[in-house]
């Protein structure tokens, strides 16, 4: 069975991306967020990863709302990203894992998850900067790629409980693969942030630590909150913690180990995180 | 779910406001019109002559006039969505934060300095980075 090393979680504004084109990874802006990030790659070093499945919302490079899934698989030989609207460089293109995804599909169907199958999916900043971060300057990605997009786009969105259920499901079918893999499950997205309307500039610290100090040991306990009552406390775009909670889910109910948590007020317009978590 | 726990998301989704269907049915055009901004030749058809480009996918005047103003609330109000959005006013030169301050009417200084102030919110106990527990099972 493949094996679950561990559980990398971290913010994914767009703006990270322009810093670490310009280089201000060391400016007093920035340093205190990519101050998160050196464990975690020291960690990665030793752990030495070669899938990650990786739980994101798209931003309308992939979906628009002619066709909106509430949970996409990625079943792809290749991911590219493409101009997401603003003209900036292109990330990198992650080679997939088709095996392995269509496991993880035939599994969570099977577990009554009925998931759309895209054989084709371009990928945005929500899962490349994750990948800049832990990995600087690589020139391809040392991992392949399991890609589950979660809907945090239009109401209806799926609830806490249901995305940590889809992640325990995605846990389930990792730990029936037949292959040695060794899998980094990643969640990315918030913490609490809005960008639309009279609140645009909202954020929820109180909510966002909530968070943090649960979602290792007690991530039943985020499930307590309906959708729409996320979006009231992290604010419109703070629901992306879904992608947490399902990642969190996909990680399985081990005891697990912090081994690195950084939190710092603000990032863009973001409360910003990293978190990587160990089976203990 | 109970009903009652519904009608309050359902309360939740009108007072927030959160983009659920009645939005998206409203806002398709301006959203369709703003997704086609991923490819750059159809930013620069918009540039060329945004009156054509705005006609071609249907805008409402409700949506035409939001766009035509720049305001971003309207064009909220018009069913637009922010990651859609998002690529319009990148067309304008407009970041997130130049998005927030014309949607609070502050300047986009005053916008920054109070995306800052959230920060006097974290309480002083709070463990916002690696603490003594190093690799203690939680």
């Amino acid at each position: 069975m493949a094996k679950i090393i561990g559980g990398y979680f971290t913010s994914h504004v767009p703006g990270i991306g322009g810093a670490i084109v310009r280089g201000d990874q060391e400016t007093p802006y920035w340093k205190p967020f990519f101050a998160g990030f050196p464990p975690i790659r020291e960690w990665l070093a030793e752990a030495k990863p070669d899938v990650a499945v990786v739980f994101s919302n798209d931003h309308g490079l992939n979906f628009f709302l002619d066709t909106m899934p509430t949970f996409a698989v990625g079943a792809a030989a290749q991911y590219d990203n493409a101009d997401e609207g603003w003209g900036l460089p292109v990330y990198k293109s992650f080679a997939g894992h088709p095996a392995l995804s269509w496991h993880v599909i035939d599994a969570l169907v099977r577990d009554e998850f009925d998931i759309t199958t895209c054989q084709k999916m371009l990928v945005d900043h929500a899962v490349s900067i994750p990948f800049e971060l832990i990995y600087p300057g690589a020139e391809s990605w040392p991992i392949k790629l399991v890609p589950i997009s979660i809907n945090t786009v239009q109401y209806p969105l799926p609830s806490p409980k249901r995305c940590l259920a889809l992640g325990r499901a995605v846990h389930r079918a990792l730990t029936s693969w037949g292959g040695d893999e060794r899998v980094l499950v990643c969640g990315t997205g918030g913490l609490s942030h809005q960008l639309d309307g009279p609140r645009a500039g909202f954020m929820n610290p109180e909510y966002d630590l909530f968070c943090l100090d649960n979602l290792a040991a007690h991530p039943d306990a985020l499930t307590g909150h309906s959708a729409e009552q996320v979006a009231e406390l992290a604010g419109t775009q703070g629901v992306e913690i879904l992608n947490w909670i399902a990642a969190r889910g996909a990680m399985g109910d081990a005891a697990m180990c912090e081994v690195s948590r950084n939190y710092h007020i603000p990032i863009s317009n973001t409360a910003a995180a990293s978190l990587l978590l160990e089976p203990a | 779910m109970s009903v009652d726990l519904v009608s309050d998301d359902m309360q939740r989704r009108r007072a927030i406001p959160l983009f659920d269907g009645g939005l998206a049915r409203r806002g398709f055009a301006l959203n369709a019109m703003c997704f086609s901004f991923n490819d750059r030749a159809n930013r620069e058809a918009f540039v060329a002559d945004e009156e054509a480009y705005c006609a071609k996918f249907g805008l409402t005047p409700e949506q035409r006039d939001a766009v035509a103003r720049r305001d971003v609330l309207a064009m909220l109000e018009a069913g637009g969505n922010v990651y859609y959005l998002a690529k319009l006013a990148g067309i304008f030169g407009l970041g997130v934060q130049d998005l927030g301050a014309l949607q609070t009417g502050m300047s986009v200084d005053e916008f920054k300095a109070m995306l800052a102030r959230w920060a006097d919110k974290v309480p002083a106990d709070a463990r916002v980075a690696l603490c003594a527990n190093f690799g203690e099972a939680v």
